[in-house]
């Protein structure tokens, strides 16, 4: 098979010799197990078991949320004992939903077989595949059943299984090859019957002679289509995109997942947890775990159930007290260093490195960028690490992003070759998340911009709606009041019908009243009838003369066309009224000012009305002087005196009730009554004009 | 237990840039070894001056710039600026020579920019170019190889003489040892055609052997820094393979006029540029194909400015020159990424 070449790459010491010397042995069963909910891309899992329920091994103590999710088993009988957020093993040290459960060690497993997956549907085969909590576990931990529901009509032209395992230090794949090829290979025919590929290889690296033997003698035992193809070492040939490079020689375009290219990959362990998914019906409850480093001293590879405590793993290498100076996750150089060695397994944990201090050096300090371009010969997707470095320092971000920053996979190989120790990766990764952060500050201000665009638009409808009513109802009232204004001359003629009106109507209700008395006696045979006849009698003519008094008046008001505006209490017009008229349309005016959305039209109406109320209230003022001067009276100096015999009035008050002495207070008195007999006489000179 | 959290990476190689810069140094040696063999002990002398100076007034700058003194005179990058330039100057020159060289060198062309990895030009190549432009006489009186003066056979001077000569600057010793480079000669011929200069100049006829051995050990050292991944083959192979294909032509053309390839290859400042200058990777481009843009450049400089221009030796034009169009070469010699279909060309989205 034709092996192509992906640019770059690096070769790091190995270090995989020290964990592939024993066997793989299997890890004691934990005291406690800790299982958090989110072992897998996607949403994290609900729980469906409660604090206190015993569990069996292999039984589903959480769903999968979604359509991307995976669903989680228990990997022991016992208890679940909580269910809480505790340490995690991700980069951020943070906690997430996790459940705990207590063993009672018997290990017991709950009711599962086999099923063969040639005879049922589709669909069926992949939601058994979900219930079983099947994830990768080359690192990312997608849900195999999400990546293999490929439509019908969706050609695989390559499914690749990945064998590689390139970082150093890392030896489970190696291990698990070494022991159980046959069954990956099983797990392969399931993948195959699902995808139906047209061709499938098997990319191993040529640093795992052992397990290349394996494999081929697996291969010649099992009645399966596959092709093995070994490959150069060189980091990171176990990437997906730079394993289909190599394999394939096609290069998987940016921003695109393989599978839209038609390549499938799935990771040898991934294969191995299909098989006994399926063929076997054992959830995924355990995992290859190589446990390396030169702080342990008996380094290997374990089965391990999923949500053990690394301490345990540890402790059965035989951790030497006091060396590790670093625990990493994954290999050396993706993996990332734990805080602590309370965190437990998951899918996707596929090595521990308790580093002593001479492995794993704290890196040296950052020195000048002196351009030597070493970076972009290693780099396997080809960018320009020197710039995307530059321009993430300098924080300019576009620039970085014009640059496929997004398209760098974090694999450290530039970071590894630099000469002056730049920690490359992480400017990178700063950079990344920056623009994330921009994309999500400017998503929720442009939903914020429309949502106020959308207020605007809301409140000026209302506001013109609003004054589209103000003014049907100003026309209406106008209409109104002009109507009334036509419909008699005289105030009494409109009181004259009002009264009519009302003696029609009580004529009507006496001789109903009336009536049904009478019937009721005539029913009754009772005394009185003829007195009663007599009232009803008179009633009816009540009635009747009522009602023509009421309907000549009516038609002889709306005869009276003629606006009265010889009305007697015109001459007089009502200061007091029109004075509080101003008042009312000036607060009226101030409220709208100072409204929160102003109103500008009301504004403007209300401004209009108040000079009118003003201009009215003036206009009657001069009317009433003019009426007062007629008469031969200063009013402005009447209304001055009347005040100011107001004012002696109040004086006198005051002194009387300041003063103790009696004579004083007889005198005061007097005065008092004086003064309020002159302001008596001025009010009534005034009365006429007010 | 208190665990170390980093991010990853979590191993690096072991190499540093004081390492790189001491691969570069090492691979000087066979070239200052040659120089000494065949023109004495003047360049010695003046590497001794220009390592003295340039390191003080990289010191100076630092201490200026408030960074810690040790740390960046460590990384060796002043003292590979100060071989450079001592092997590029007349190894009789006198001592201020290299003194003023070198304060061009690091304050104006290095540090002044940021220090080491910011310089836009190559910090040597400034301060010959201003040296020769300054002190015309002092930089253009190159030693004759010693095979030439004195009686017969080979004598290299004493110690003393190349000391007097460098530091008195006595003008009789001077006469006795200086002339015109093979390069100088061929130019100024006056009227006189290439094959005749060949056949009765005595520095062509039997000088150019030195000038010849001295450039087969740059190139050794070149190849052993290309070898040890200091640098890439593109810069020099293009360089070397411009200038070889130009002056070929130019030569097939018509020999009288022309300098064949192979000493133009092989006299002046051609290796030393190629593998040694060309190559500083401040000041050239970065990506692969860059390079190459950047040798192409180089070469032909260096054959039009050798051929038409007022100096002799035109490496250090030619390199400053290219310095100056290196950020515009990375525009348009992007490499395609991974996944995209193009490379980027251009500067546009920058």
């Amino acid at each position: 098979m034709k092996v192509f070449s992906f640019h770059g790459g690096i070769h790091p010491p190995e270090n995989k010799k020290q964990s592939t010397r024993a066997e793989v042995r299997h890890l004691a069963t934990p005291k406690t197990l800790v299982i958090p909910t989110q072992q897998h891309l996607g949403l994290a899992a609900d729980p469906v078991v409660s604090v206190g329920e015993k569990v069996l091994k292999g039984q589903m103590i959480a769903e999968p949320v979604g359509r991307i999710s995976a669903s989680l088993h228990a990997p022991t009988s016992g208890t679940v004992t909580a269910i809480e957020e505790l340490p995690v093993p991700h980069a951020s040290g943070l906690t997430a939903e996790c459940i705990v459960i207590e063993s009672d060690g018997l290990d017991q497993w709950i009711d599962h077989q086999a099923i063969d997956y040639k005879s049922i549907e589709r669909n069926e085969l992949l939601h058994r595949i979900r219930q079983m909590g099947i994830a990768g576990m080359g690192g990312a931990g997608f849900p195999t059943d999400v990546k293999l529901n490929l439509s019908s009509d969706h050609i695989v032209t390559t499914l690749i299984i990945n064998a590689a395992e390139c970082e150093p230090y890392i030896t489970a794949d190696d291990m698990l090859m070494r022991e159980h090829a046959s069954e990956i290979l099983e797990g392969v025919k399931i993948i195959q019957h699902l995808l139906k590929p047209i061709k499938t290889l098997i990319g191993i690296e040529d640093n795992k002679p052992n397990a290349i033997r394996a494999l081929n003698e697996a291969l010649a035992n099992t009645d399966i289509d596959l092709d093995l193809v070994v490959v150069p070492t060189k980091y990171p040939s176990g990437g997906e995109r730079q394993l289909i490079q190599l394999l394939t020689g096609v290069e998987v375009p940016s921003g695109k997942i393989p599978a839209d290219i038609g390549i499938v990959m799935q990771n040898v362990g991934t294969a191995q947890a299909l098989h006994r998914a399926i063929n076997h019906g054992e959830p995924l409850i355990q995992r290859i775990v190589t446990v390396t480093g030169e702080a342990v001293e008996h380094p290997g590879n374990f089965w391990a159930l999923i949500g053990t405590p690394f301490s345990d793993l540890l402790s059965a290498a035989d951790l030497k007290p006091g060396a590790m100076h670093r625990l990493v996750m994954g290999g050396p150089m993706m993996g990332v260093a734990a805080e602590t060695d309370a965190i437990p397994v998951i899918k996707t944990t596929n090595c521990l490195i308790a580093a002593t201090e001479s492995e794993m050096p704290e890196a040296p300090a950052a020195q000048p960028c002196i351009r030597c371009g070493m970076c972009e010969q290693a780099c396997p997707a080809q960018l320009l690490p020197q710039q995307l470095y530059w321009f993430a320092k300098g924080k300019e971000f576009e620039k970085a992003k014009n640059h496929n920053l997004f398209d760098c996979i974090e694999c450290g190989a530039c970071a590894y070759v630099c000469p002056s120790s730049i920690p490359l990766v992480q400017f990178y990764r700063f950079a990344k998340s920056e623009i994330r952060a921009e994309a999500l500050e400017q998503r929720k201000a442009d939903h914020a911009r429309e949502r106020f665009e959308a207020r605007q638009a809301r409140l000026e409808r209302e506001a013109i709606e609003k004054a589209e009513r103000r003014k049907a109802r100003a026309a209406e009232a106008a209409k109104a009041q002009a109507e009334r204004k036509n419909q008699s001359s005289s105030e009494s003629g409109n009181s004259d019908t009002a009264a009519l009106k009302t003696a029609a109507a009580v004529a009507r209700t006496k001789l109903k009243k009336a009536e049904v008395a009478l019937k009721n006696a005539q029913d009754k045979g009772l005394d009185g009838v003829d007195t009663l006849q007599s009232t009803v009698e008179k009633l009816k003519q009540t009635a009747t003369e009522a009602e023509q008094a009421l309907k000549s008046s009516t038609t002889a008001s709306t005869s009276n066309a003629a606006p009265s505006k010889s009305d007697p209490k015109a001459d007089k017009p009502d200061l007091k009224a029109l004075k509080q008229q101003v008042s009312i349309m000036r607060t009226k005016l101030k409220k709208a000012e100072a409204a929160e959305d102003k109103d500008l039209n009301e504004i403007k109406t209300l401004k209009a009305r108040l000079e009118e109320a003003t201009q009215a209230h003036t206009d009657a003022d001069h009317a009433l002087i003019e009426l007062a001067n007629n008469a031969g009276i200063d009013l402005k100096q009447l209304r001055i005196d009347v005040a100011m015999a107001k004012v002696a009035v109040t004086k006198a008050e005051r002194m009387i009730s300041k003063s103790d002495d009696e004579k004083e207070q007889e005198t005061l008195k007097t005065e008092l009554t004086s003064a309020k007999s002159k302001l008596a006489q001025l009010e009534t000179q005034l009365k006429p004009y007010e | 237990m208190s665990l170390i959290r980093m991010s990853s990476p979590h191993v690096t190689r072991s190499n540093t840039s004081s390492s790189v810069m001491r691969l570069v140094l090492l691979a000087m040696i066979p070239g200052i070894l040659a120089l000494t063999l065949f023109f004495g002990w003047g360049t010695l002398i003046q590497i001794a001056v220009c390592l003295i100076s340039g390191l003080a007034f990289e010191a100076l700058a630092l201490k200026l710039r408030g960074l810690p003194v040790s740390r960046y005179l460590g990384d060796y990058s002043a003292a590979v600026t100060a071989l450079l330039l001592a092997v590029s100057i007349p190894p009789s020159a006198p001592f201020w020579i290299g003194i003023v060289g070198m304060f061009v060198a690091i304050l104006f062309a290095k540090q002044v920019y940021g220090g080491i990895g910011n310089n836009p030009f190559n910090p040597a190549m400034v301060a010959y170019a201003l040296l020769l432009i300054s002190f015309p006489v002092q930089m253009t009186s190159w030693n004759l190889p010693y095979v030439l003066s004195g009686s017969d056979g080979w004598s290299i001077p004493a110690l003393s003489e190349s000391l007097s000569l460098i530091f008195a600057g006595s003008s009789q010793v001077m006469d006795a040892y200086t002339g015109a480079t093979p390069l100088d000669i061929l130019r100024n011929r006056d009227g006189f055609t290439t094959e005749e200069m060949w056949r009765s100049n005595q520095t062509l006829i039997e000088g150019t052997a030195a000038y010849h051995a001295l450039s087969a050990a740059w190139f050794m050292g070149g190849i052993y820094l290309i070898y040890k991944k200091v640098f890439t083959w593109h810069t020099p192979v293009s360089i070397l393979g411009t200038l070889g294909l130009v002056s070929a032509i130019a030569y097939g053309v018509d020999p009288s006029n022309f300098v064949d390839p192979f000493n133009h290859l092989t006299l002046g400042a051609t290796m030393l540029a190629a593998f040694f200058i060309a190559t500083d990777p401040v000041s050239s481009a970065t990506s692969n194909r860059g390079r190459i843009v950047f040798g192409i450049g180089i070469g032909l400089l260096i054959f039009t400015i050798r051929t038409w221009g007022n100096y002799p030796d035109a490496v250090a034009f030619a390199v400053l020159l290219m310095n100056l169009a290196a950020p515009m070469i990375d525009h348009y010699t992007q490499p395609r990424s991974y996944g995209h279909k193009r490379a980027r060309f251009g500067p546009k989205g920058e």
